[in-house]
């Protein structure tokens, strides 16, 4: 519990539950109402889709200490098995499909997490990559995945619930919310256990939690099967609710690296991080377009815009090594306290 | 070995096993009487099987470098054995042997009759043996109560998704834990600081943490490895007070490593002395003390090492 609370213990003045139950409550309540459907389609569901993702790299990176550029791998497992099960499986439920698909990813997960039992840091991201190649290639190559569509490309079936259809652009949000919610909440669960200190053990000293008799090879697999349930599950929302195809394409390294920035942006070893991170850089793209726009005039064309995101989200993710190395979470609480402070001694 | 005397030393650990195999937390010093019976008969021959932890011919080398050469050593259950020598003398290989981190070139170290060319370190804490590190080896982004906890992570028995449910086993076996943390830190006097980070503390306290979650499990065997170094003096009696009792009140064997040679004197039963991989005495602290070999390789002129400045 300590391992994500301890850092904003100082703010004493709400029970800790209190700012997710009102964020929920705004969620379900007043964003359907107010959001238009150019919020839902380009915002909040990537958002929500790759916050999911970001808790599942925190769990595995930030709490586990096992760097990893297979996220996007994990996610197109999850997309496209979930897309297989919902095709090949007569009758099966769609959050069964959704639940056998983060499944598939975590049985994967776990056989390219196996060389972290010998490698560590750099070398273990390196081999990641392996998970990242293979299974684009591997999608690519056999159509039976994409169902020998000629394209390669794939409509997802439409969202339903018991009947219930949920595909409007409010629709899927709900629908991406809940799973994200119970998703994060069982996250925060974990990672409060004596599983999640065992993470946070073989992350801080290896050779001590062996001592201790934590069983070092068995946690670490855990960590990528949890893990990359979680980010499969993520895949599944982003290619069924956010962009309703299914194709590899989107699921390239960029993703990869892009969920691990979402992270370490957001404070690494924080379930609230995850939100965090994929709020700026979600957000951060658009802003910079408008405020160019603004600027610049015709000047700033799509490709400038590009170009100088990369550049400023590269500044942005150096600055945040250097600077604030536990990330927007950590910023966010700083701020917080000053402010109560502030508030408290007036 | 001569048989009579084995026999005896069997007979020895298993009237005495009972009380050591009991885990739980004893309600209160243990008689010194036990002690010193087991003491007794052990001390009529070396290397007996009444020795809770012996090591035969380990060698340990590191390319060129002999860190270990030839080292004999039996601990009786119950005492306190200090390791000293001079930097580089091989103290801490002979720990990380001992907890099975290194695998030793030849020997055996043999824990309570169980014999082992490498100690399995993954089972150590099942075995018994908790150890704290020369570098401190705390787990930094866990509160002081976590990382005390985690000392008892070898017991869970519960699986992740129970513990994220909280049904089954998980929940009593986080409630004892806690409890049982909760104990050791109010043992060591660490109860006003359990919610920190420990990464947050003074380097003293940090060692004292550490104490804490090796003493969690109650192991009967306790290797420490300078868990002084860096104290003030008035840091470093408290600390030896900690030692002894938790000796007294767990009944745990412990094997110390410590250059504050008045500490040592002090503090242990015996002192085995390293000297470039190689034991060149073994005895109690009053012979060590006048031992000409230790003085020539560790302690200098003795009198000026009474209150051990200098080392
Ligand atoms: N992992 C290792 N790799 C290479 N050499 C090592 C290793 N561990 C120990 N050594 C060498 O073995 C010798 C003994 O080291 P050890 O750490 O056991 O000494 P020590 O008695 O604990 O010293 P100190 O009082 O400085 O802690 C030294 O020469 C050291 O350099
Ligand atoms: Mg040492």
């Amino acid at each position: 519990m300590t391992a994500i609370t301890s850092d904003f213990v100082a703010a004493p003045v709400l029970p800790k539950w209190v700012v997710p139950v009102l964020l929920l409550a705004f969620a379900y309540g007043v964003v359907p109402l107010i959001g238009s459907s150019y919020v839902f389609e380009a915002i909040l569901l990537p958002f929500l889709a790759l916050s999911l993702a970001g808790v599942g790299l925190n769990i595995l990176t930030g709490y586990a200490g096992q760097v990893s550029l297979g996220s996007a791998a994990f996610m197109a497992a999850g997309a496209f098995a979930a897309y297989n099960f919902n095709l090949r499986v007569e009758g099966l439920p769609l959050i069964g499909s959704i639940f056998l698909a983060g499944i598939v990813a975590a049985a994967i997960g776990i056989v390219f997490g196996l060389p972290s039992l010998r490698l560590k840091g750099f070398y273990l991201a390196v081999s990641t990559l392996a998970a990242q190649f293979f299974v684009q290639w591997a999608l690519t190559k056999f159509s039976w995945f994409s169902n020998n569509s000629a394209s390669g490309v794939i409509d997802a079936p439409r969202l339903s619930i018991s009947g219930l259809a949920l595909d409007g652009a409010v629709g899927r949000y709900l629908f991406a919310l809940t799973i994200v919610t119970v998703l994060t909440f069982l996250a925060y669960r974990l990672v409060s256990s004596q599983t999640g200190r065992n993470f946070i053990a073989i992350r801080d000293n290896e050779t001590a939690a062996r001592i201790i008799g934590i069983p070092v090879l068995r946690t670490k697999l855990l960590a990528f099967a949890i893990s990359s349930f979680i980010i499969g599950v993520a895949g599944v929302i982003w290619a069924f609710a956010y962009l309703r195809t299914v194709e590899p394409d989107g699921f390239d390294l960029d993703r990869s690296f892009q969920i691990l920035f979402i992270i370490i942006i957001g404070g690494l070893a924080s379930i609230r991080g995850a939100f965090f991170g994929a709020a700026l850089i979600l957000v951060f793209p658009l802003a910079l377009s408008r405020l160019g726009g603004f600027l610049l005039g015709d000047l700033f064309d799509s490709g400038v815009l590009d170009m100088s995101q990369r550049i400023v989200l590269g500044a942005l993710i150096i600055l945040f090594l250097i600077l604030e190395p536990d990330g927007l979470v950590a910023l966010w609480d700083r701020v917080r306290r000053r402010l109560l402070f502030a508030w408290q001694s007036t | 070995m001569p048989l009579p005397s084995y026999t005896l030393g069997v007979m020895e650990a298993s009237a005495y096993a009972p009380e050591v195999f009991a885990r739980g937390l004893p309600s209160g010093p243990r008689p010194e009487q036990s002690f010193e019976d087991v003491a007794k008969s052990a001390g009529a021959v070396a290397g007996d099987a009444s020795a809770l932890l012996s090591l035969q011919g380990i060698s340990l080398s590191f390319g060129g470098v002999v860190a270990l050469a030839d080292i004999d050593l039996s601990v009786r259950q119950g005492e306190i054995r200090a390791i000293i020598g001079p930097n580089g003398a091989g103290k801490s290989s002979l720990i990380n042997v001992i907890s099975g981190v290194y695998r030793p070139d030849r020997g055996h170290v043999q824990l309570d009759g169980t014999s082992y060319a490498q100690v399995p370190t993954q089972r150590l804490a099942h075995l018994g043996v908790a150890r704290t590190f020369q570098n401190l080896a705390l787990f930094k982004g866990l509160s002081v109560l976590d990382n005390v906890a985690s000392g008892l992570a070898y017991k869970v028995r519960s699986n992740f998704a129970g513990q994220v449910l909280g049904i089954g086993r998980s929940r009593g076996e986080q409630r004892d834990s806690r409890s049982r943390a909760e104990q050791i830190l109010e043992f060591l006097h660490l109860t006003a600081i359990r919610d920190r980070l420990v990464g947050t503390l003074p380097y003293g306290l940090q060692k004292r943490v550490e104490l804490a979650r090796a003493l969690v499990a109650e192991p009967r065997l306790l290797l420490l490895d300078e868990p002084m170094a860096g104290m003030t003096a008035s840091e470093k009696s408290e600390m030896a007070s900690f030692v002894r009792a938790a000796r007294d009140r767990f009944a745990t064997t412990v094997v110390l490593i410590e250059h504050d040679v008045g500490v040592v004197m002090g503090l242990s039963d015996r002192i085995a002395v390293l000297d470039y991989g190689r034991k060149i005495a073994d005895a109690t602290p009053d012979e060590v003390r006048n031992d000409q070999r230790v003085i020539d390789a560790y302690l200098g002129v003795a009198s000026d090492n009474e209150d051990g400045a200098g080392i």
